[in-house]
C-alpha cells in the first residue's frame, strides 16, 4: 500500500493535466465558458440574499446579519465537498475505458474529482472576498492564515472519503443513489444554513460528531464571526483523523483495486 | 539475455453471473453475509490455464486463437491491467499497449490538447510529447484537423491518432490486440513499417491477431490458445497449419451436426405423392431440377428452401460426400478431387428415371447443375439398390459454403426422391479470390514485368 501511495507523487502530472482537462472540458461550448465558475456561486449567493432579506425577514438573530453572507461561507466548501464526492462515485464507472484497456492508476479518478472541485471552490472564494468587502464585514488578517489550513484538512478528509466511495461504487452501485441522499440529510445535519449556537441544546452533542460541523464551523469562525478562532483545537483534532481517513480509504480502494478492470 | 516477456503458468479465473443479477446489491451482498466471498466454481470462468511462454528481446510473438479462446485476457495480464490469478508475469521494459486505441480521449477538446493528455497517461512527459509531437501529428495524417475537437473526428482519424501516440511513446514492448483493421491500405502498411523498425531496434511486439497471414509473415513465433489452453508454440508455419487444421475439424463436425439434423427433418417429412405427374414436363427441360409439382415443391424451384419431397418410388438412402482421401467429409480446399455418392433403392423395377445434382452458393445462386437425361444416359433398368457416384476431378470453386440439391426423378420431372438443398460442405482457400466460379488459369508476364518471387 504504501508503495503505492509512493507512485502517487509520480502522478502528480497526470493528475494535473486532466484536472486542467476536466475545467477546460466542463464548459467547452458554453457561450460564457469560465465565468460560469465565478456566476454559479454568484446567482446562488443573490438567491440567498434574496430569500432571507425579502422572503424570509427575521428568521435569525439580528447580529448574524448579513444572513446570506453567513450562509455562504459554509455552502461554498460544502458544494466542494458533496459534488467531489457524487462525482467521485461515479468516476471509475464513466472512466471504465481507461480501467479496462489502458495501464492507468484508477487512483487518479477520484483525486481528479476531489481538486477539479477544489479549483471551482477557489474560483468562487473572489465572490465571498467581495461581498464580504462589500458588507464591509472585519476579517482579521491573522485569522486568514488558519484559511490554508482548514482547506488542506478538508482536501484530505474528501479525497479519503472519495477514495472509499469510488472503489466502493464499483461493486455496489446503490452506492451513487444511496449518497445522493445521504448528502442531502448531512447537509441539514451540518451548521450551514444554521449557526451552531441555534441548535438545540440536546443535538449538539451529535453534531459534534459530524466532521463536516468542525470544517464548517472553522470558515465561518474565520471568515464570518468576529472575535478569535476559537475552534482550532477541533480543527487540528480532525486533521489527525482525515489522515487516517485518507489512510483508511486508500487501504481500501488499493485492496479493491484488481478487481476494477473486470468489474468496471 | 533476460526475455522481454516471461509468463509463467498464468491461470486467470474470472467471476460470472450465473445466477446474481449483474449488478450486485449491497442488500444482496450483506445478505450473504460476506461482501468478497469465496465464489462457487459454477460462478467462475477459466479464461486461461497454465499458459507459460518467454519472449526474447527483438522478437515478434504471434498469439492466435478462436473467439473466446484467452487471447485479450492474456494481454490484459501481460499488460498489468488485470492481474492473473495464479501464475507471475514479467515484463522488462517500458510498455506499451495498443488494445483500444484512443481510450481516454476526451470528445470536448482538441486533438492537439489530447496527444498531451494521452502521451502523459501513457506514461510521457510533457517534454518528451513536444519532441515527438510533429512525428504523431504527421503519422496520424491528421495535420489539418489537429485543432478541432476529438468529437467531429471520422472513427478512422479516431484510431490513426490513438496508434500515432501510442506508438510513438517508444515502448521496449508492444502489446498489439487486433489493431490493425483500422484505417486504410496505406495506414495498415504504415503500422507494419512502424513494426519492422521496432523489430530492427531489438524491442518486442507481442501480437493477438485473427489475421493469419500476417502472423505467418511477421512473427518470429506462434502461440496458439484454445479456450484458454495453450495448444502449441514455436514456429509460425507450423502452428498457424496445426490451428488452420482445428478450425476445420471444428467446422467439419459443425456441419456434419447440422446436416445431420436437417436430413432427419426432412426424412421424417410425410410422403405424399404428386397430384398431377408430369404438369410442367418443359420447365424440367430447360431446368433440369426444378420440382415438378407446385403442390409438393416449393413455389419457386431457386428459393433457398431446404426440404424433401416425392414418392419415394426410388429412395435415396444415404448421400456420402468425400476428399481426395477417400474419407467423407465437409471441408475441401479448392481443387480437391471430390467425389458424391448416393445409395438407391428402388421399391418396383423401373425403366424411368433420372439421376440430377445442383450446386448451390450461399446466396443461394445455382452454380452447377445437371443430371442423367441431360448429359444423355438412356435408362433401362433399376431394381432394388444400387449406387450412383459423381465424380468431380477438381472442384474449382471460390471460399465459402456451398449446398447440395440431389435428386431422383422421372424423365419428365415426376419427383420420386428430391433432397433440396440438404447438404452442405465448406471450400477453404488460401486465395483470396472472388466469384462464383474458379477457371482452371495461369498468369505470365512478358517484356518488362517482373514479380517478386515468393
Amino acid at each position: 500500500m504504501f508503495s503505492s501511495l509512493a507512485k502517487l507523487v509520480r502522478y502528480r502530472g497526470l493528475i494535473q493535466t486532466l484536472v486542467v482537462r476536466d475545467l477546460k472540458a466542463r464548459y467547452r461550448g458554453s457561450v460564457l465558458g469560465f465565468f460560469w465558475s465565478f456566476f454559479n456561486p454568484l446567482m446562488l449567493l443573490l438567491i440567498y440574499t434574496f430569500v432571507f432579506t425579502k422572503v424570509m425577514v427575521g428568521m435569525h438573530s439580528p447580529d448574524m446579519e448579513p444572513y446570506a453572507l453567513f450562509m455562504f461561507c459554509g455552502i461554498l466548501p460544502w458544494t466542494w465537498f458533496s459534488s467531489s464526492l457524487l462525482e467521485a462515485s461515479n468516476t471509475l464507472i464513466a472512466g471504465g475505458n481507461l480501467i479496462k484497456k489502458v495501464l492507468f492508476p484508477a487512483e487518479v479518478l477520484p483525486i481528479v474529482t476531489v481538486v477539479a472541485n477544489m479549483v471551482h471552490f477557489f474560483l468562487g472564494l473572489p465572490i465571498l472576498a467581495a461581498f464580504i468587502l462589500y458588507y464591509q464585514r472585519p476579517v482579521d488578517p491573522m485569522e486568514l492564515l488558519w484559511f490554508p489550513v482548514i482547506v488542506l484538512v478538508q482536501l484530505v478528509l474528501t479525497t479519503g472519503l472519495a477514495l472509499f466511495l469510488a472503489a466502493l461504487t464499483v461493486h455496489f452501485r446503490d452506492v451513487k443513489d444511496l449518497l445522493g441522499n445521504l448528502l442531502t440529510l448531512w447537509f441539514f445535519s451540518t451548521p450551514i444554513i444554521y449557526p451552531m449556537i441555534e441548535a438545540p441544546e440536546d443535538l449538539r452533542w451529535w453534531l459534534n460528531l459530524n466532521p463536516m460541523t468542525h470544517l464548517m464551523t472553522s470558515y465561518q469562525e474565520v471568515l464570518f464571526f468576529t472575535g478569535p478562532h476559537g475552534h482550532a483545537k477541533w480543527l487540528l483534532a480532525l486533521g489527525a483523523g482525515s489522515i487516517v481517513v485518507f489512510l483508511a480509504g486508500y487501504f481500501v480502494f488499493d485492496r479493491l483495486r484488481d478487481s476494477f478492470a473486470e468489474e468496471v | 539475455m533476460k526475455p522481454a516477456i516471461d509468463v509463467i503458468n498464468v491461470s486467470k479465473v474470472y467471476r460470472r453471473y450465473a445466477r446474481r443479477r449483474q449488478f450486485a446489491t449491497l442488500k444482496s451482498a450483506l445478505l450473504d453475509g460476506s461482501l468478497l466471498g469465496d465464489l462457487k466454481p459454477d460462478e467462475t470462468f477459466q479464461a486461461l490455464r497454465n499458459v507459460s511462454f518467454s519472449v526474447p528481446k527483438g522478437c515478434t510473438y504471434g498469439v492466435i486463437g478462436s473467439n473466446g479462446s484467452g487471447k485479450s485476457t492474456l494481454l490484459k495480464c501481460v499488460a498489468g491491467i488485470t492481474r492473473p490469478t495464479e501464475g507471475e508475469v514479467k515484463v522488462d521494459g517500458r510498455i506499451s499497449a495498443l488494445i483500444e486505441l484512443g481510450a481516454g480521449f476526451h470528445p470536448e477538446i482538441s486533438g492537439r490538447e489530447n496527444i498531451f493528455i494521452n502521451g502523459i497517461m501513457l506514461g510521457l512527459t510533457k517534454k518528451e510529447i513536444l519532441r515527438r509531437f510533429d512525428e504523431i501529428v504527421d503519422f496520424a495524417e491528421m495535420q489539418d484537423f489537429i485543432d478541432a475537437p476529438v468529437k467531429t473526428y471520422s472513427s478512422g482519424m479516431y484510431m490513426r491518432l490513438g496508434f500515432a501516440v501510442a506508438i510513438h511513446v517508444d515502448p521496449e514492448v508492444l502489446l498489439v490486440d487486433e489493431v490493425l483493421a483500422v484505417g486504410d491500405q496505406g495506414f495498415t502498411h504504415k503500422c507494419l513499417d512502424k513494426f519492422s523498425e521496432f523489430r530492427r531496434r531489438n524491442k518486442s511486439i507481442l501480437l493477438v491477431t485473427h489475421s493469419l497471414d500476417l502472423v505467418e509473415k511477421f512473427c518470429d513465433e506462434a502461440h496458439w490458445l484454445d479456450k484458454g489452453v495453450s495448444k502449441g508454440e514455436g514456429d509460425p508455419k507450423r502452428v498457424v497449419a496445426a490451428y488452420v487444421i482445428n478450425v476445420e475439424d471444428s467446422e467439419e463436425n459443425e456441419l456434419a451436426k447440422a446436416e445431420s439434423a436437417r436430413v432427419a427433418a426432412a426424412a421424417s417429412a410425410p410422403i405424399e405423392a404428386p397430384t398431377e405427374p408430369g404438369a410442367t414436363t418443359d420447365a424440367s427441360e430447360e431446368v433440369p431440377l426444378k420440382p415438378v409439382d407446385e403442390a409438393d415443391g416449393p413455389k419457386d424451384g431457386f428459393k433457398a428452401t431446404e426440404g424433401r419431397w416425392g414418392t419415394r418410388e426410388i429412395e435415396i438412402t444415404q448421400v456420402t460426400i468425400s476428399g481426395p482421401d477417400g474419407e467423407t467429409g465437409h471441408v475441401f480446399q479448392s481443387g480437391d478431387a471430390v467425389q458424391v455418392r448416393m445409395a438407391v433403392t428402388a421399391k418396383e423395377p423401373t425403366t424411368d428415371f433420372v439421376f440430377g445434382l445442383g450446386l448451390f452458393n450461399a446466396d443461394g445462386v445455382c452454380v452447377y447443375g445437371t443430371n442423367t437425361s441431360l448429359e444423355e444416359f438412356q435408362p433401362t433398368a433399376i431394381a432394388g439398390d444400387g449406387v450412383v457416384t459423381f465424380d468431380i476431378d477438381s472442384l474449382d470453386l471460390v471460399e465459402g459454403t456451398y449446398r447440395l440439391d440431389l435428386a431422383a426423378h422421372k424423365v419428365d420431372g415426376y419427383p420420386y426422391d428430391y433432397h433440396r438443398l440438404l447438404y452442405t460442405f465448406r471450400i477453404k482457400s488460401r486465395i483470396r479470390d472472388v466469384g462464383i466460379y474458379r477457371p482452371a488459369h495461369r498468369w505470365s508476364f512478358g517484356g518488362g514485368i517482373t514479380f517478386k518471387a515468393e
